[in-house]
């Protein structure tokens, strides 16, 4: 087992989260003698031969929590098929965990976006979250009790507490909620012990209490068991106190820094080529107002989904 | 259809002398290891089916194995060529008609499905040597079968079931959460076509048993029934077997000792066993949600 790994394992996992743990200030990308666990330089890629975006640099130090931002259909899932190795980049230099994309996905955890199972799938909670364990081993595990099979069980009762989705998890999936299912699919991601999280709008679907819940989450994740997070968010505000490092995608080019370097009037309106307003309101919420489609603006996306 | 020309036989109430009349005929011999071979395959296929939402894509299978099997018998070869060739053919069609988007074209596989089964009626009607004409094709017998084919359905049937075995974790990976499953290197696109293979064979298979029309008694009822009782994967796999066996002996001892088809008992069988599920699984919710109102019923039934 790598060091990470075990320093991961024996973290036990207190439930508070420090509110502003970038004040230590390790804003640039940290230990830079080791290898990042993301490097992109100069990356661009396309898709159906429009370019979505180009010449992004990014370096992702273990344990950050990073945000990608933009407007819809500016290319952040495509990011994040193009980690995974789904999609290759057009341009430039892409790294993952020190290799080419594809070849480290056993050590990434991966959240799809918008993914909610019928109601009518009768496999539980429990068995999806076990499949991000072993569910890519051919062959059919033997019904007899064994080492492997126990120490399998106790993994996936351990993510399944860390996540806290202990009393619904035997249920059907399909009859838990939009928030539940979002919970055990992070479950899912985690049960490996990754050392990168990729998690594409996992607060989309949430209501507010549990954006914010699940954001703590994520956070404490990242920070106390040391794996890096990539999350796509719709919306900055839940995860803004969590972040290390923000990446805003535009038509083009992208922006990448710390929430405080990138979130500004200033970044964002040479980003986008309009007047791009960053406000903060009295409670530490950050508006962003002018932006091709602003990304703190509930839209109706949110309305009327399960809680 | 009817066994009793020579006297009907009587149920006794007896099992072993029933049994022991029942076996005493080669032919029932036969059709009851064919039945329960056919049981333990269609159900396990069966159960992917249902999870992965592919009824429409088995329906139509089916549906191919009645010209496959009429065309056979039109060519002179025995009917059992005409169901595998045809409903492995159809499952190929299917994948590639889906090309690389992950839903079936299902007008289109409705029209060529329309079209096959107007041909299967016209080539039963073009060979005039099956005395009931399409029907036993359509909904089943258990009469005539012959020892050879019960050879021909168990090499089938442990291919098929070797195969699941080999690829049944990655396949319920990729049916569940098809997308993660991509992420971790499970050929999703690949396990789906080999399964539309599998299903093909399966599919020949138990309509030999159910006919063509009736695949679904053994294919779908019990796995739905099993899924329906518990969300346990292992656990509803093996109700399925169990449901889709119990279904066939019983569905072939109440054929013999009756006049009527065994397609009809095999279905009706089945059939009460999903109602019976159901209502079994409402009137447990029923009763939880009245444990969770009053917490003295609660202490009683935990
Ligand atoms: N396979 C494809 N072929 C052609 N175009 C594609 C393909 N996949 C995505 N696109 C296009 O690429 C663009 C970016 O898609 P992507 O899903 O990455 O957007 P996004 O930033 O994640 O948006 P959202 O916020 O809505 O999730 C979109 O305009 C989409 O139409
Ligand atoms: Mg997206």
């Amino acid at each position: 087992m790598n060091p990470i790994a075990k320093a991961r394992e024996a973290v036990t996992h207190s439930a508070h989260t420090v509110p502003n743990r970038r004040a230590g200030g390790h804003d640039t990308a940290p230990n830079s003698g080791r290898d990042p666990v993301l490097a992109l330089r100069g990356a661009a890629v396309r898709v159906g031969g429009r370019t979505l975006w180009s010449g992004v640099d990014l370096r992702i130090g273990s344990g950050e929590f990073t945000a990608v931002l933009g407007p819809n259909g500016v290319g952040k899932s495509t990011m994040i098929k193009v980690l995974l190795g789904a999609l290759p980049a057009a341009a430039g230099e892409v790294r993952v965990l020190g290799t080419r994309p594809g070849q480290a996905n056993d050590r990434i955890g991966y959240l799809p976006q918008r993914r909610s199972f019928d109601a009518s799938l009768r496999i539980r909670g429990v068995d999806v979250v076990r499949m991000g364990l072993d569910g890519d081993r051919w062959g059919v595990p033997l019904p007899f009790p064994s080492a492997r099979r126990q120490a399998a069980r106790a993994r996936v009762d351990e993510v399944i507490e860390l996540v806290g989705a202990s009393a619904y998890a035997h249920r059907p999936i399909g009859q838990c909620s939009g928030g539940e299912q979002q919970r055990l699919l992070i479950a899912q991601a985690l049960i490996r012990r990754p050392e990168l999280l990729l998690l594409d709008e996992p607060l989309d679907s949430l209501d507010l209490p549990n954006q914010s819940a699940v954001a703590a989450l994520i956070g404490r994740i990242s920070h106390q068991e040391g794996v890096s997070v990539v999350m796509v968010a719709h919306d900055v505000n839940p995860i803004l106190h969590h972040l290390d490092r923000v990446v805003y995608l535009a038509e083009g080019g992208a922006a990448a820094g710390t929430p405080e370097e990138v979130i500004t009037s200033g970044t964002l309106t040479r980003l986008y080529g309009t007047p791009v307003e960053v406000l903060r309101t009295s409670d530490g919420r950050l508006v962003v107002v002018g932006q091709p489609e602003a990304p703190a603006v509930h839209t109706d996306r949110h309305s009327g989904g399960p809680s | 259809m009817m066994l009793a020309e020579s006297g009907a036989p009587a149920w006794s109430w007896n099992l072993l002398t029933d049994f022991q009349e029942m076996w005493s005929y080669p032919f029932m011999v036969n059709a009851f290891r064919a039945g329960a071979i056919v049981a333990v395959v269609a159900a396990v296929v069966g159960w992917f089916v249902v999870l992965r939402r592919q009824t429409f894509a088995a329906h139509t299978v089916s549906a191919v194995a009645f010209p496959g099997a009429a065309g056979a018998l039109l060519l002179g070869v025995s009917a059992v060529y005409g169901y595998f060739t045809l409903c492995v053919a159809a499952a190929l069609v299917i994948a590639a008609l889906r090309g690389g988007g992950d839903h079936e074209e299902s007008a289109l596989t409705g029209t060529v499905q329309a079209f096959l089964l107007a041909s299967g009626f016209l080539f039963t009607a073009l060979y005039r040597g099956l005395l009931e004409g399409p029907q036993t094709i359509l909904f089943g017998t258990f009469l005539g079968i012959t020892s050879s084919q019960v050879t021909v359905l168990t090499v089938v049937g442990a291919v098929v079931l070797a195969a699941l075995a080999l690829l049944g974790r990655p396949l319920l990976f990729a049916s569940v959460d098809p997308k993660v499953a991509a992420g971790r290197g499970v050929p999703v696109r690949a396990l789906s076509v080999v399964f539309l293979v599998l299903l093909g064979a399966a599919t020949a298979e138990t309509s030999q048993i159910t006919g063509t029309l009736l695949v679904f008694a053994l294919m779908v009822i019990p796995a739905a029934t099993a899924q329906v009782l518990t969300p346990r994967p292992a656990l509803s796999l093996a109700l399925a077997v169990l449901l889709a066996f119990a279904a066939t002996w019983l569905g072939l001892t109440a054929a013999y000792y009756s006049p009527y088809p065994l397609g009809f008992f095999v279905t009706t069988i089945a059939f009460a066993g999903y109602l019976l599920a159901l209502g079994w699984r409402s009137l447990r919710e029923v009763l939880s949600r009245r444990a969770v109102a009053t917490p003295a019923a609660r202490e009683v039934t935990a």
